[in-house]
């Protein structure tokens, strides 16, 4: 199904990387010339505490703002989201729309059989990819977990390019990037994982590319064709 | 006499100072991806700010501390990190007082703790630019965008502007500062956005050249004279009035708060032609209307591309400017409807209070949908509000838990 707009709800906990994940993915779909915003909603920034992020991602002027309540994606970024309720919204898929997908971060079963149905009614794709597992092999640090999230949904959906992503990466954490306390100690811990700064971009897009691939290959045989249309 | 102008000089850090208007209409614009924080940094690196006071609250941290960065870079004259909210602005008065361009950051509970320096700044005609990004000042705690504090804020005698989008806040810091500085009007300015879904929302701003500037504050142009112990307003903070009844304390009340407001009303001949007009309107021969302003506005624009999708053709209002009140723009742009929605992020509804009292016929005005705390205003919300008020049969939205 092509749309003309792909609203994407990440929901994760503090210092996963989520609110980061969005502004790439913006950044990225701003560089293919879509349309795109991103922003957080989060309470008290703490570790482990639910935080989400929301994309918005479409062919025409978005004024959409806040937390998205009816998104078309949903990405989980830790299992605790769905075992322990850390979500804004319970359960975890509320307002899901019809024909919608879920990417979840978990390397085992997570859903009951009545969510696994009421996903079913709602003709809603499932999609585990173990990120946290990728991140680790890859870049040799869970911290890109984020990284294996958004690859995922731009290879299943193809909302944004590659190419765009490797430039929104570029623009991220190749500068000197001013935000809260809180990201900033994020950023100095991410840094500090990488001899250099090359190294640090070098890996991280690894693990966006084999998520993309894995993702786009897994969205192939299942068929599902959520896209977002062209500009 | 030879007469010089700053204009076309260069200040220290290369940056060419640039008549405003060529500045705001005339000069290229740089498409940029940024944060609403970020733009409040690019709008004051461009602004000849001498004085910028500090202080951290959510969700206006981000963008003081990168002013800060702006100080450390030389693009502010000085950053001072004040005590608590109150000193932040009694500090601005002093600089203010004291001949500079001052510009300072709040929020929320921060807007209240100050707000005693409000009226003082109106009263004493100090043009300080101030930014609120809202937030709920409620309990329950909230970090979210409610809007109440702008409702306090409208009785001070300072301008008040409430942004839809980044864009409108890039533009309106720079325009602020320049219409609140002119001499018939010399008044505080408080630019206001909904926090977070402007500060924190990353969107495309188109920002002027990073090499031109504002020209400069010339206190001289001051209404009244800079800190000058025998005239108003100055003098009446060492010799108040509020002791006496008399002839001369009546007239001197009334007259400088009459004053102040009529200031006001003359700052509409510089926004007009600066912010395009106090108000923006689209289909207003429509018979529904959605009134509001800030990110309800945006909301609001959201419900309309739904509600075409059913049929259901309805207008739009944009109210920019808050302080001037655009009575008379509303009432023109009202007259065919006779339904008017006003969704608002706050559960006061200030916003439909004050078009109620404006229009004639004011049943039609239908306050809401409304949220509290600065949660989110889903668009599908607006859209249901509309049909079960028109009393069409709506499916009921899938709720939370469902």
């Amino acid at each position: 199904m092509i749309k003309r707009r792909i609203n994407i709800r990440m929901s994760g906990l503090g210092g996963q990387g989520v609110v980061t994940s969005a502004h790439v993915m913006a950044m990225a779909a701003s560089k293919d010339n879509r349309q795109a915003i991103s922003n957080p909603f989060f309470g008290a920034e703490k570790r482990m505490a639910p935080a989400e992020a929301y994309v918005r991602i479409g062919v025409e002027r978005i004024y959409d703002r806040g937390e998205l309540v009816y998104p078309e994606v949903i990405e989980v970024f830790h299992p605790q989201v769905i075992t322990q309720g850390k979500s804004y919204t319970m359960p975890f898929y509320s307002g899901i729309k019809r024909g919608g997908l879920v990417i979840i971060n978990s390397n085992m079963e997570l859903l009951t059989e009545e969510d696994k149905q009421r996903l079913i009614d709602l003709e809603v794709a499932v999609y585990y990819v173990n990120a946290t597992e990728m991140a680790l092999e890859i870049a040799g640090t869970e911290l890109s977990t984020n990284m294996g999230m958004i690859g995922s949904v731009a290879g299943i959906t193809k909302c944004v390019s590659m190419e765009a992503l490797d430039l929104a990466l570029q623009d991220r954490f190749g500068k000197k990037y001013v935000a809260s306390g809180g990201t900033a100690t994020l950023d100095q811990a991410i840094t500090k994982k990488f001899a250099k700064k090359e190294l640090l971009l070098a890996k991280n897009l690894a693990v966006v590319k084999k998520a993309y691939e894995v993702g786009a290959e897994w969205a192939e045989k299942n068929q599902v064709e959520l896209t977002v249309a062209r500009v | 006499m030879d007469s010089h102008s700053i204009i076309g000089t260069k200040n220290k850090k290369g940056q060419v100072f640039t008549d405003p208007h060529h500045l705001f209409f005339e000069a290229p614009r740089i498409p940029s991806f940024f944060t609403g924080s970020e733009v409040i940094k690019e709008a004051i690196r461009r602004a000849s700010v001498d004085l910028m006071v500090a202080y951290p609250i959510t969700p206006q941290s981000e963008a003081a501390a990168l002013i800060g960065e702006l100080y450390a870079e030389g693009y502010v004259t000085d950053y001072m990190r004040g005590e608590n909210e109150f000193g932040v602005m009694s500090e601005c008065a002093g600089g203010s007082f004291g001949g500079a361009r001052v510009f300072t950051t709040t929020a929320g509970p921060g807007t209240m703790r100050a707000m005693e320096n409000f009226p003082m700044w109106s009263g004493a005609r100090l043009p300080i630019e101030m930014i609120v990004t809202c937030r709920g000042i409620n309990s329950p705690l909230s970090i979210q965008p409610d809007t109440l504090e702008i409702y306090f804020l409208l009785e001070t005698g300072m301008l008040v502007w409430h942004a839809e989008t980044a864009q409108d806040f890039y533009d309106w810091i720079l325009m602020g500062f320049i219409v609140a500085e002119q001499p018939d009007v010399h008044l505080p300015i408080a630019i206001c956005c909904d926090g977070f879904f402007v500060t924190h929302t990353k969107d495309v701003v188109n920002l002027t050249p990073v090499d031109m500037c504002l020209p400069p504050y010339d206190p001289y142009r001051s209404p009244v004279p800079c800190m000058d112990m025998e005239c108003p307003p100055v003098r009446m903070m060492r010799d108040p009035f509020v002791m006496k009844s008399n002839y001369i304390s009546y007239a001197t009340h009334a007259s400088w708060q009459q004053e102040i407001r009529a200031a006001i009303e003359r700052s509409r001949k510089h926004t007009i032609p600066m912010i395009g007009g106090l108000i923006e309107s689209e289909n207003t021969d429509a018979e529904i209307l959605i009134v509001s302003s800030g990110t309800a506005v945006s909301q609001g624009r959201e419900a309309i591309r739904l509600l075409e999708d059913e049929g259901l053709r309805v207008g739009l209002v944009k109210v920019k400017s808050l302080r001037p009140w655009p009575y008379h723009e509303i009432r023109e742009a009202t007259k065919h409807a006779k339904h008017i929605f006003v969704p608002e992020f706050n559960v006061a509804g200030w916003m439909a209070r004050e078009i109620k009292a404006t229009i004639p016929d004011s049943d039609r005005v239908i306050a809401g949908p409304h949220v509290a705390g600065g949660m989110t205003m889903p668009p599908e919300v607006i859209v249901e509000h509309i049909q079960r008020s028109l009393g069409k049969s709506v499916a009921t939205l899938a709720g939370r838990g469902s």
